[in-house]
């Protein structure tokens, strides 16, 4: 992996040597290629999908379609799989309202983590108080992975849904999914997973994982935002309603009634995001060609260079587990300094890292902190800049000794 | 100065480690809190008016040196004052860290916050208690 070309290829990260971008986990930079097909979309291709009879929109709904290809290459499913939708977010409540919704009753458990992030656990809020169903959690070790153990008497044949995050968006923490997921399927519970952070980190296979949803971001994945992806097993997605109705979704309309086209066409109502579909293809192709292993290899060869360089920084604290089950990011309190000051301090200095609960409140209550600072790694991250990450806060921490 | 060294001063230091008018106030006869759902921090602001004088405030909370040491300051400045006294001090503290207004001498030791206006991303901080505060003495 040539660390120096792919700077290159992120404008902002190339036009900006002051800065050190260490906040990928809430959203990634993107490549010229990303840029250059959004932009050639709207020169060259602009046009409906699905339903023009003139060339140009045949040209852009075979770019439209080429984009679900890549994701399906991206992560081991089928074309017929890959519903496009906004974000994360949107996938999950795609998933809560078009399943949970409709087959979830009254005294059905939805079990979740300690460490989701709340689009992962709202969703089912809002759908569990619809139909009465409880939602349980599988606890954490002080190491922060999940408690295993715990599912032999949390997974109760009222659970009809195992919701969990493959990667913590806080402590990098990578979960067993494959086992929990095999585990689900023995207890008949469907399995939904929140690939936020995996899907642009780790190498992920659908199939293998046993996931029976698996959701994602574009723009944390050098995408646009706008564009995210759910993968459904076709299965499933066949013998679901709709979640939002309208244009494209349909097979025949009624004033009264209507009958739904297949998946993935039934769960994208109304004009799709296409352009930026296109770009996060492009994306996704940028990413496989490099490859996801070296991806996630590099990611933890910032982050074990990190932990042991941030070591020589006194009164800093850093969470998360040690080991190959933890992807590149750092979440960390320096002395008594609340983390906002912090990510001040740290702006001032030119590196940019996110403070706050980073959307994971019962995470942060488990952890006893109200808020944590945060450094998230990707491809474009260097050990230099490691380097003048921890010579910030050295520096910090001698001028502000007052305030820890 | 640079913006950081003009802001956490040790007067901000001083209210941030040990804040004045912190904790319950029991005769409270107004209540109102105040969250930043993005980082977390809250803060509650208790009133005990006697006629439309805040005869005490005090507050608690969790928060960034920045939210505790405004939310000490204006309880300094506000108490003894007519209400609509303090809500006017609270629109020239807003106007001087939201707008980048001139600074208010009668805003005293709260003109140390004047910084913050050059850091948009900690505007929120500032003016958290201050919400509060107005949503107390409606």
């Amino acid at each position: 992996m040539d660390l120096s070309r792919i700077r290159e290829d992120f404008p902002l990260i190339a036009g900006h040597p002051e800065l050190v971008y260490l906040d990928s986990a809430a959203t990634s930079q993107k490549p010229k290629r990303v840029l250059e097909a959004l932009d050639r979309y709207y020169r060259e291709l602009n046009a409906n999908v699905h339903r023009g009879a003139y060339r140009l929109s045949v040209a852009a709904t075979e770019a439209y379609e080429e984009a679900r290809r890549r994701m399906a290459r991206f992560l081991g499913a089928e074309e017929r799989e890959i519903v496009f939708v906004r974000n994360t977010t949107e996938a999950l409540n795609l998933v809560a309202y078009a399943w949970g919704l409709r087959n979830l009753k009254e005294g059905d458990e939805i079990l979740v983590t300690e460490m989701e992030h709340h689009a992962g656990l709202v969703p089912w809020h809002l759908v569990a108080g619809l139909k009465g169903a409880r939602i349980k959690a599988i606890p954490l070790t002080e190491e922060g992975r999940l408690d295993l153990s715990a599912l032999d008497t949390l997974l109760t044949e009222r659970v009809k849904v195992v919701s969990v995050v493959h990667m913590s968006n806080v402590l990098g923490t990578i979960n067993p999914v494959a086992e929990i997921a095999r585990r689900a399927k023995e207890a008949g519970a469907l399995v939904v997973v929140d690939g936020a952070q995996s899907a642009p980190h780790l190498p992920v296979d659908v199939k293998a994982l046993g996931a029976d949803f698996f959701a994602l971001s574009g723009h944390k994945m050098l995408g646009p935002t706008g564009a995210g992806v759910l993968f459904g097993r076709y299965e499933v997605l066949e013998g679901m309603m709709p979640f939002l109705g309208g244009g494209e979704m349909i097979r025949e309309v009624h004033v009264d009634r209507s009958t739904y086209a297949p998946p993935p066409q039934r769960f994208e109502a109304g004009t799709p995001p296409i352009a930026e579909a296109i770009a996060l293809g492009e994306a996704a192709s940028y990413l496989m060609e490099i490859g996801m292993e070296r991806v996630y290899a590099h990611d933890r060869a910032l982050l074990e260079y990190a932990l042991k360089r941030l070591a020589e920084v006194p009164d800093l604290r850093v969470y998360g587990p040690r080991g190959e089950d933890r992807g590149g990011v750092i979440p960390f309190t320096l002395g008594r300094l609340h983390p906002h000051d912090l990510a001040t301090f740290l702006d001032q200095e030119g590196i940019a890292v996110r403070a706050g609960h980073h959307c994971a409140q019962p995470l942060h209550r488990k952890l006893g902190l109200a808020a944590t600072a945060r450094a998230s790694f990707y491809l474009y991250n260097t050990l230099e800049e490691v380097d003048r990450f921890v010579e910030a806060l050295l520096r910090i921490h001698t001028r502000y000794r007052a305030w820890l | 100065m640079s913006v950081l060294d003009e802001l956490y001063r040790e007067i901000i230091l001083k209210h941030y480690q040990n804040p004045k008018n912190f904790g319950v106030l029991p005769q409270a006869t107004k209540t109102a809190g105040g969250m930043n759902p993005s980082c977390g921090d809250q803060v509650e602001v208790m009133v005990r008016l006697e006629g439309d004088t805040i005869a005490d405030i005090r507050f608690q909370g969790q928060g960034c040196a920045i939210s505790t040491a405004s939310a000490s300051l204006m309880t300094e400045l506000v108490k003894g004052k007519k209400v609509a006294e303090a809500l006017e001090l609270s629109r020239k503290f807003q106007a001087m860290v939201v707008e980048g207004a001139p600074p208010d001498p009668a805003l005293g030791d709260l003109l140390a916050l004047q910084g913050v206006a050059k850091l948009p991303a900690r505007v929120k901080c500032a003016t958290l208690a201050w919400h509060a505060l107005e949503e107390a003495l409606k």
